[in-house]
């Protein structure tokens, strides 16, 4: 089985390398963007199952930036990451048709999960 | 700080909106001074107005009555003289020459003179040496010689006279009437007689003057010719002066000689040396007006007490009132204060939660890494990349204890005291608790603030909390990418003017003499409408002026001017 693609959108490189990491030690095919045009050029060229995205984000903001995959690729689904404080961007990003949201710092076991059913996969484990 | 963490309000420290008690003393002593002035000064005026009008009126109405009795008594004196006058007339022009000199004729005529007329002691005819030819009466005047007599040269000049009063043999007050009968181509001769004044007495008793008023008659020269109670007896000189001619009744003022004031009436009595007196004690004639004057006096002294009893006690509540509600709007500018305070914690707590979540997800993430490379793998990972990822973790924690710092310092400010501020890095400290939000938003923030720039001496949390309002809404108004420019500058007489301009969306003309009101807003349904007016007092409170000039569609700009040296006393 193709293993589950991640695009990680988040300004802070510092909080994206290791997670990117982390989730390759875990079998995940983990992907770093740190601008949002940079994500949307990717997403235009490349697949993912599933996209990270930071709320907070200079230039483009993430809600922007949801809206635009949204438009554009609406299948792919979109997992918010919300700090503390924004959790009204992140009900706004739920009804924009985020798939969920998650608040840093997030703990690994909990990011796969929802990235895993966000992708669809965790029903196919399950069987 | 009470026990709930918020600041108590001290009730007895002064400040530019909060008078000392020393004030409110002074108050209450200008309020009830004004009011009692204006409430007492009329009545005052009105009373005094009213006593003079009286006593004027009572004056007059004292004088009158005297008039009315001299005027009175002046006609009953004269007619008394006339009528013997007239008689004597009858006599001398009537009776001859032959008759009047026989004894017994002329003992008849006085009898029948004494029964019609009363008054008549003796008669006598005097030829025109002054010899008595004949005389009719008690005593022994037959040949007496009036020549040297005053009362002879007068009726022989003017044909008629009047004598002053005189003892007479009897030693009993009496005065002679003369009058002179002219025979052609002879020579004249008087006839006379002797008037008793008890007559006179009886007519002055008979006024029905008060008991403490009396009347007599004086001569030309002031010799009393009827008896006095007070002012001498008959004979003597009375003690009051002569008054003035006058042709009519008079009433004059004047002082006894014991300095008691009396009120005369007068008269002179015509044709003759008499001079009616009519004399009353003024104080005593006063009973009525003293009565009411002390009525006066006592219902302008209960009124005054009254007045001034009420004005007193009112303004007394008036000042408690009004420093209650002083207390009261001290007491709720602290709490707005205070909340505004704590809104703007709030928000920097808010933004510092964000703010330092991103190095906290970052430590949790190197850790994690770390935990991973180590759990995961059966080699340990490179030294180098464990240590570069610790590192990284060190730099994440001093990140979040740099964020940490910076709420903790503008907590750290809540209460009042005044030290020197650079107002440079005041600004900056402002702006770096909105760094985030201008990083996301790509919000420019430039300085322009001069390196020369003197300190102020001011209360540091404060100032701070009126830069962060007005940053904050400088923020508020831009657009993505938009820009605050803050300058600053000394000017003249010791002052500091800090502007924060935006190029946002501008404030409507309208809208901007209302800015700094409590409750005003424009943005609907967002905000309190007190973050300006909270500023705006602020501002005020430490001395200082805040302007605002704005264009809609161009931006605004927030100029607050400072003294150099705020007194928070």
């Amino acid at each position: 089985m193709k293993p589950l693609s991640v695009l990680i959108v988040d300004d802070e490189e510092e909080l994206v390398a290791p997670l990117i990491e982390r989730l390759k030690l875990r079998g995940i095919d983990a992907h770093g963007m740190t601008t949002g045009q940079e994500a949307l050029k990717c997403l235009a060229t490349s697949m993912f199952d599933v996209v990270l995205l930071d709320v907070k984000m200079p230039g483009l903001s993430g809600l922007q930036i949801l809206k635009e995959i949204k438009d554009n690729l609406p299948n792919l689904q979109v997992i918010m990451l919300t700090g503390h404080g924004s959790e009204q961007d992140a009900q706004e990003g739920l009804d924009l048709g985020a798939f969920d949201y998650l608040t840093k710092p997030v703990k690994i076991d909990a990011l796969i999960q929802v990235l895993k059913k966000a992708a669809g996969r965790d029903a196919e484990e399950t069987k | 700080m009470n026990n709930r963490g918020e600041p108590e309000v001290d009730q007895h420290q002064g400040s530019d909106q909060l008078m000392t008690r020393r004030r409110y003393r002074r108050l209450l002593l200008y309020l009830f001074l004004s009011i009692s002035i204006v409430s007492v000064a009329p009545l005052v005026i009105m009373t005094w107005a009213n006593y003079h009008q009286y006593e004027e009126a009572f004056h007059t109405e004292q004088l009158r009555p005297i008039v009315r009795f001299t005027s009175n008594a002046k006609h009953s004196l004269e007619f008394f003289l006339k009528e013997r006058l007239s008689a004597l007339s009858l006599v001398v022009n009537e009776t001859s020459l032959k008759d009047l000199s026989d004894q017994k004729r002329l003992n008849r005529l006085l009898r029948h003179m004494k029964n019609a007329f009363g008054g008549f002691i003796d008669l006598g005819l005097v030829d025109a040496d002054g010899r008595q030819v004949s005389y009719a009466g008690p005593y022994k005047l037959q040949d007496k010689n009036y020549k040297e007599h005053d009362w002879f040269h007068e009726v022989s000049r003017n044909g008629v006279s009047i004598s002053d009063v005189f003892l007479g043999y009897r030693k009993l007050p009496h005065f002679v009437i003369a009058v002179r009968h002219d025979v052609p181509d002879s020579e004249s001769y008087v006839i006379r007689a002797t008037i008793d004044t008890e007559l006179i007495n009886r007519q002055i008793l008979g006024l029905q003057l008060q008991p403490s008023s009396e009347a007599f008659i004086v001569n030309r020269k002031g010799v009393l010719q009827t008896p006095s109670r007070g002012f001498g007896d008959v004979l003597e000189i009375c003690t009051l002066t002569v008054p003035p001619y006058s042709h009519g009744a008079e009433v004059m003022e004047i002082l006894d000689e014991k300095g008691k004031p009396l009120i005369v009436g007068y008269a002179y009595i015509e044709s003759s040396p008499f001079i009616l007196m009519l004399v009353a004690y003024k104080g005593e004639m006063q009973g009525s007006w003293l009565s009411l004057r002390r009525e006066l006096a006592i219902f302008l002294s209960i009124s005054v007490v009254l007045i001034l009893g009420v004005v007193f006690l009112g303004s007394k509540y008036m000042v408690k009132r009004l420093r209650e509600a002083d207390m009261k709007r001290a007491e709720i500018m602290h709490n707005m204060e205070y909340t505004s305070r704590m809104a703007v914690i709030g928000r920097l707590a808010a933004g510092v939660a964000h703010e330092i979540n991103n190095p906290l997800a970052i430590i949790n993430e190197k850790a994690g890494l770390l935990d991973d490379l180590f759990s995961m793998s059966e080699e340990a990972p490179p030294k180098g990349k464990v240590l570069k990822t610790i590192s990284s973790i060190i730099n994440s924690v001093d990140r979040c204890s740099k964020i940490t710092r910076r709420l903790l310092r503008f907590a750290k400010h809540m209460d009042v005291h005044q030290e020197q501020i650079n107002v440079n890095l005041l600004l900056e400290e402002v702006v770096s608790f909105l760094e985030k939000e201008a990083h996301y938003r790509g919000i420019q923030v430039t300085f322009q603030i001069p390196e020369n720039l003197p300190t102020i001496e001011s209360d540091r949390g404060q100032l701070q909390q009126v830069f962060l309002n007005i940053v904050n809404n400088a923020f508020a108004a831009v657009e993505e990418g938009g820009q605050v420019e803050i300058s600053a500058e000394e000017t003249e007489n010791k002052r500091l003017a800090v502007s924060i301009a935006d190029n946002g969306s501008g404030i409507p003309e309208e809208n901007l003499s209302h800015i700094f009101e409590p409750f005003f807003t424009t943005a609907k349904g967002h905000g309190t409408g007190l973050g300006l007016s909270i500023t705006y007092g602020i501002v005020n409170k430490l001395g200082g002026e805040i302007h605002v000039k704005s264009q809609v569609g161009e931006g605004t700009n927030f100029t607050v001017i400072m003294p150099v040296k705020t007194n928070l006393s």
